[in-house]
């Protein structure tokens, strides 16, 4: 079966590495990679094709452009040849730490371009989504049953939503949203069959994160994460942490109490 | 806007280690931005690190870790060009195309070494004598100048800037990617054929002239001596002579008839991060060396490629083995006529030093390096790994002498020592290399730490002190 999917914010390597497992479990996938900057996607849109014989196309992108969105899911599905089966969000912007954090508390137009990015661009994209798999299902025989056999919707937030600190809690803040509004989808769909996967990555070794994380063994490899990323649309998963340790580590900061939680430098 | 992470670096020999400034760059559009940092002093690329000395190296400066501009752009499948980014290994290569049937046209000996590192240091494989070094392979590449231009170079266009690259070692800017014509090959084995050889004439008699039941080694496509440093007197030169060509389908063992192109891999160890100085001495050497000889019986045998090409890859960090304080390794090439005397006198030097060498490999060389500054040229190269210790770099301009006396050169990719004054009377279109490298760069933004040991950097900045780069600790993004 060849599965029809749209990759946004493409050019992270976290994008890279969830298209690159995609393709490589499957060479009928059938990539649409959405990015800021479509050369670039073009690159990783030629690299998929080489590597795995995968087809994959290059679109531009811009999460800001609200009005945007619903042209560009139809142009995806039409150069893919068919209805979508899955939309992955990758983009995101913030996640710097308190370098960002402090960013964005001196300049409002820098929170607002990050809650513009990471929720509110997620939640109209989504919907429109939504609404083009919901229609894709009910078309289909028998409409769509368990599992996800009637798509899927993934967006990557992140462990910073899950309890705000000082280190980056304007960033954390529109994923904490992002994450919410996942759940209610997730509900929503959840009878027609559609997933709705929410992945909260840890410490990931990117383009964003370079030169502000030490290493070690809390730093996951995008592969890492392209590989819980594809296992979890396999699945249908509903929330995932990647890597699973995450799951325990925020169990743990989400259980602090207060008092400790304020004099703690997290 | 690309971040500057502090890094101590070192490359393969572990020393020299410097203070740097790394940029991993993940989108081409990222390079310009680096080159045009004025925070940053100079830049120099950085492929995976498996030169030996300070050239992927920047003390105080930029280092752009190509690593994860990696992509593969085009491929011909009729001629079998590549077009792909210059962070691709050749690991990654052998893995997408030798199931399809295509191989490198030259291999260095380890698989964890990018093409633009490949392009940039010319290298030779085991097949010199026959198909040349790397770059004759390359059609083309595209090249961002010190000056932010960015450059499509050929044979016919830009050749001064494409004739500076190959073999450059980087100073001519960030190669971003390259059209490389891949061989074509029926299966993943290779034949190969072993012979010892007692002593150095023996070993060159071999490799040049066909023998009694055998044809002179040279005549096959690939051929390497892996030679006993610690032989003396009427052993000096004892090896084992290596040949091989890529075996036919219709020859692979049994368990790969009908899959010739499918290829066990073997399980990578890896040594413990510290093992100290010294652990390799004389004699730990010496034992192996002499097991290495006894091991390989004469004859022919059908084996992996990664065995034939690859054989250190299986142990992953083997630098370690030569302890915190590093090695070089010191290789360098001496032309045909003088070739025997060179190569006498210099074993001789180095069995009597008894700085124990775990690997040394000879091998001839065919046509030199297209590049203004390349290495090979023809004649015979020696390879020799030296653990640091005290007195080293000085027993190497001995050795940098007896070269030079015999029309040799030393090879940039293995080097961490040699003077500027030993460079320029080794490679003796330095000043013409020069030349391209302002043309190209007016301002110097290219440098690296090797540079300025040659005298090639002419960065006015390049003693400017470090730009102050964030040490956050980060929080979970
Ligand atoms: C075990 C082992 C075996 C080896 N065998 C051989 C052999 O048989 N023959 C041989 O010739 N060499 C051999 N080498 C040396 C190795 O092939 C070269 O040093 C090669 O240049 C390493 O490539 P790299 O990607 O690791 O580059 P690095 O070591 O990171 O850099 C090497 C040089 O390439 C430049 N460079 C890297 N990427 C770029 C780029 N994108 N644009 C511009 N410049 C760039 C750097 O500036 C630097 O000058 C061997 C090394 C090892 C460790
Ligand atoms: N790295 C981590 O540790 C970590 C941890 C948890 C969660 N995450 C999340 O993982 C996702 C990927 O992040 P990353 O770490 O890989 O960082 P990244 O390399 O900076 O990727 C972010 C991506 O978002 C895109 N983007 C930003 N603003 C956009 C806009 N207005 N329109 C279109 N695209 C836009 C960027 O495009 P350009 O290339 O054009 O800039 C880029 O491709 C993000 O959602 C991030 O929050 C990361």
């Amino acid at each position: 079966m060849s599965r029809r999917i749209a990759i946004f914010g493409a050019t992270s390597s976290i994008a890279r590495a969830i298209a690159d497992r995609l393709a490589a479990d499957d060479p009928a996938t059938r990539l649409a990679l959405c990015a800021r900057d479509v050369d670039e996607a073009e690159r990783l849109a030629a690299d998929l094709r080489i590597r795995h014989g995968a087809k994959a196309v290059a679109l531009p992108f811009n999460a800001t452009d609200f009005d945007s969105h619903g042209p560009l899911l139809d142009a995806c599905a039409e150069r893919l040849g068919g209805p979508l089966d899955g939309v992955i969000l990758c983009h995101g912007i913030g996640g710097g730490g308190p370098e960002d954090q402090a960013a964005a508390e001196r300049d409002p137009a820098f929170a607002r371009a990050i809650i513009d990015t990471n929720y509110t661009a997620s939640v109209c994209l989504l919907n429109l989504a939504a609404e083009r798999l919901e229609a894709a299902t009910n078309g289909r025989e028998g409409g769509g049953g368990r599992g996800g056999r009637g798509g899927f919707l993934c967006a990557v937030s992140s462990v910073a939503g899950d309890r705000g600190r000082p280190s980056n809690f304007i960033y954390g803040s529109s994923k904490a949203a992002l994450n919410a509004y996942l759940e209610g989808l997730r509900a929503r769909l959840a009878r027609k069959g559609i997933a709705v996967i929410t992945i909260k990555p840890g410490f990931v070794d990117t383009a964003a994160t370079w030169g502000l994380l030490r290493g070690g063994p809390l730093v996951a490899d995008p592969q890492k994460v392209g590989v819980d990323v594809v296992r979890a649309i396999r699945r249908g998963s509903a929330v995932v942490y990647t890597p699973r340790f995450w799951r325990l580590i925020m169990a743990i900061i989400r259980a602090i109490p207060r008092p400790v939680f304020h004099r703690m430098k997290l | 806007m690309p971040r500057f992470r502090p890094l101590d670096l070192a490359s393969w020999g572990n020393c020299p280690i410097h203070p740097c400034l790394a940029a991993r760059p993940e989108k081409v559009r990222d390079l310009s931005a680096i080159l045009a940092d004025a925070t940053i002093p100079s830049v120099i690329s950085r492929g995976l690190g498996r030169s030996y000395g300070d050239a992927a190296l920047n003390r105080d400066a930029g280092v752009v870790l190509h690593e994860r501009l990696n992509r593969f752009l085009a491929f011909d499948p009729e001629t079998g060009v590549l077009e792909c980014e210059a962070g691709v290994s050749f690991a990654d290569l052998i893995s997408v195309f030798l199931p399809r049937g295509w191989f490198p046209p030259v291999t260095p000996g380890t698989r964890f070494v990018t093409l633009g590192g490949a392009l940039a240091a010319d290298v030779h494989g085991k097949n010199h004598h026959v198909d040349g070094s790397f770059s004759e392979f390359v059609e083309e590449f595209t090249l961002l100048t010190g000056s932010g231009r960015i450059l499509r170079c050929s044979r016919t266009e830009n050749p001064e800037a494409f004739y500076a690259t190959i073999g450059g070692m980087g100073l001519t800017g960030m190669v971003i990617s390259l059209r490389l014509r891949l061989r074509r090959v029926e299966s993943a084995f290779i034949a190969a054929d072993y012979r010892r050889a007692r002593h150095l004439d023996e070993a060159l008699e071999l490799f040049t002239s066909a023998t009694a039941g055998h044809a002179a080694f040279d005549s096959m496509r690939y051929c390497v001596a892996w030679l006993d440093c610690l032989a003396r007197g009427g052993s000096l030169g004892r090896c084992v002579l290596m040949g091989g060509e890529h075996a036919a389908a219709s020859v692979v063992p049994a368990r790969f008839q009908g899959r010739p192109l499918e290829f066990p891999l073997r399980s990578t160890r890896t040594l413990p991060p510290v093992i100290p100085n010294g652990a390799l001495n004389a004699l730990t050497v010496r034992a192996f060396n002499a097991v290495y000889y006894r091991a390989n019986r004469d004859g022919s045998r059908v084996i992996p490629f990664d065995s034939f090409f690859y054989p250190l890859d299986a142990f992953s960090h083997w630098n370690r083995l030569y302890g915190p304080r590093g090695f070089q390794q010191y290789q360098v090439v001496v032309p045909p006529e003088n070739s025997r005397r060179a190569l006498v006198r210099l074993l001789e030097e180095l069995t009597a030093s008894r700085r124990g060498s775990f690997l040394a490999v000879l091998k001839s060389m065919g046509r030199p390096s297209e590049g203004v500054i390349g290495f090979a040229m023809p004649g015979w190269t020696l390879a020799v790994d030296l653990p640091n210790a005290p007195g080293l770099d000085d027993f190497l301009r001995r050795l940098d002498d007896i070269v030079l006396e015999h029309g040799g050169r030393r090879y940039l990719a293995k080097d961490a020592s040699l003077s500027r004054e030993h460079f320029e009377r080794m490679y003796l279109r330095h000043a013409e290399f020069k030349r391209t490298l302002a043309a190209l760069d007016p301002e110097g933004r290219i440098s690296s730490s090797m540079a300025r040991r040659l005298g090639l950097d002419h960065s006015a900045a390049s003693t400017a002190p470090p730009s102050p780069s964030s040490h956050a600790a980060g929080a979970p993004a």
